[in-house]
């Protein structure tokens, strides 16, 4: 499991836009590269992140390998209702995580 | 080639005074506004992911002893505050001075039974993160101890010796020239307050002595190996001249 820091509010106000910031640990290996023996050091990056607010879409973003390692992503989301926000990252050798935070909304 | 050219042209230039106590900067200080906010947030620090992987190896319990660091030391917010400020340290039991990376190294070993972590390897670096945040803001204090000058007097020696190819001393930028440019970036005073770090250029958490060796490499002398006591005995040096500057570990730097 890769190491992952979520800026996200508890509570928002109804209609309020809250900030969202993701960070993950994550080499974003390029593909490009070469090793110490010359070697190509085969693409191991993160191809895709979604963001959900209790299923409905909020934020999404394709990577690519120019994203620098351990790739931060800030994006806005309008507080509707009371619910669970979940952050997926899926990627090259299977890498697939997902964390939840629950948000609770007021007025 | 450009480097080269670019450390002849320093070198032409008249020599500034050197680097007094009230006129000393963190390399904070020289970084864009940007990397500057991303150091101060700590939900935007990606060195906070390796003190997170730290806080997690302090809880475990590893080795034959099967006790985790918490075991002995308890919460590292109380335990370890201030620790990192003064190391490097002499270690009593082999009269050797140690630096964090090493004292860390030392009590797996002792006290754990544990096979510890290759310097430079992401648990060790972690580890060291974990540590120094318990420090951050805190001045650094290195240890009034008689060795402890011997070796710093050794480390100045170092720090002033020419070498390499280009036959630069650490001393030559980082004195005479700090506040100029070398190619783009600004020469820094070379005050280790914030290791180990995030560079961006790296991509990843380093320790001093990684980035001690890529100096060493710039001027096209041969490096260290990690954990050489030379390696220590420069940042024994470095602390001390840095001596009452904050802490900022993980810091975040180009």
């Amino acid at each position: 499991m890769a190491r992952v820091l979520l800026q996200v509010p508890a509570t928002a106000r109804k209609g309020e836009v809250i900030e969202i910031r993701v960070l993950i640990q994550h080499p974003m290996e390029t593909g490009f590269r070469v090793g110490t023996v010359g070697e190509v050091l085969p693409r191991d990056i993160i191809r895709r992140f979604a963001c959900t607010w209790d299923g409905e879409p909020v934020f999404s973003a394709t990577l690519h390998p120019a994203i620098a390692a351990n790739p931060y992503l800030a994006f806005t989301a309008r507080a509707e209702a009371t619910g669970t926000l979940a952050f997926t990252w899926s990627g090259d050798n299977g890498f697939a995580q997902t964390e939840t935070r629950r948000v609770t909304v007021t007025g | 080639m450009r480097r080269a050219l670019a450390a002849l042209l320093l070198l032409a230039l008249p020599a500034a005074a050197p680097v007094g106590a009230e006129e000393r900067r963190s390399g904070f200080a020289d970084m864009t506004p940007a990397t500057q906010a991303m150091q101060r947030d700590d939900a935007a620090n990606p060195g906070m992911l390796w003190a997170l992987e730290g806080e997690a190896l302090w809880l475990a319990p590893v080795g034959r002893a099967a006790k985790a660091c918490a075991a002995c030391h308890g919460d590292a917010a109380a335990s370890m505050r201030g620790v990192a400020a003064r190391y490097p340290a002499m270690d009593d039991a082999t009269g050797q001075a140690v630096d964090l990376a090493g004292r860390i190294a030392l009590c797996q070993v002792r006290h754990q039974q544990a096979d510890p972590a290759p310097r430079e390897s992401q648990p060790a670096l972690a580890l060291a993160a974990y540590v120094g945040l318990q420090s951050r803001g805190l001045p650094i204090t290195p240890a009034e101890d008689s060795r402890m000058a011997t070796l710093r007097a050794a480390g100045e020696a170092l720090y002033r010796e020419r070498r390499g190819q280009l036959d630069l001393s650490c001393a030559q930028c980082h004195d005479d020239n700090a506040g100029r440019r070398l190619a783009g970036s600004v020469i820094p005073q070379g005050h280790p307050t914030g290791y180990p770090i995030y560079r961006l250029e790296w991509q990843a958490v380093g320790s001093l002595q990684r980035r001690l060796r890529g100096c060493m490499t710039g001027v096209r002398s041969e490096p260290y190996a990690y954990g050489a006591p030379e390696y220590i005995a420069i940042e024994a040096f470095l602390m001390g001249r840095a001596a009452g500057m904050a802490v900022e570990t993980p810091a975040v730097r180009p």
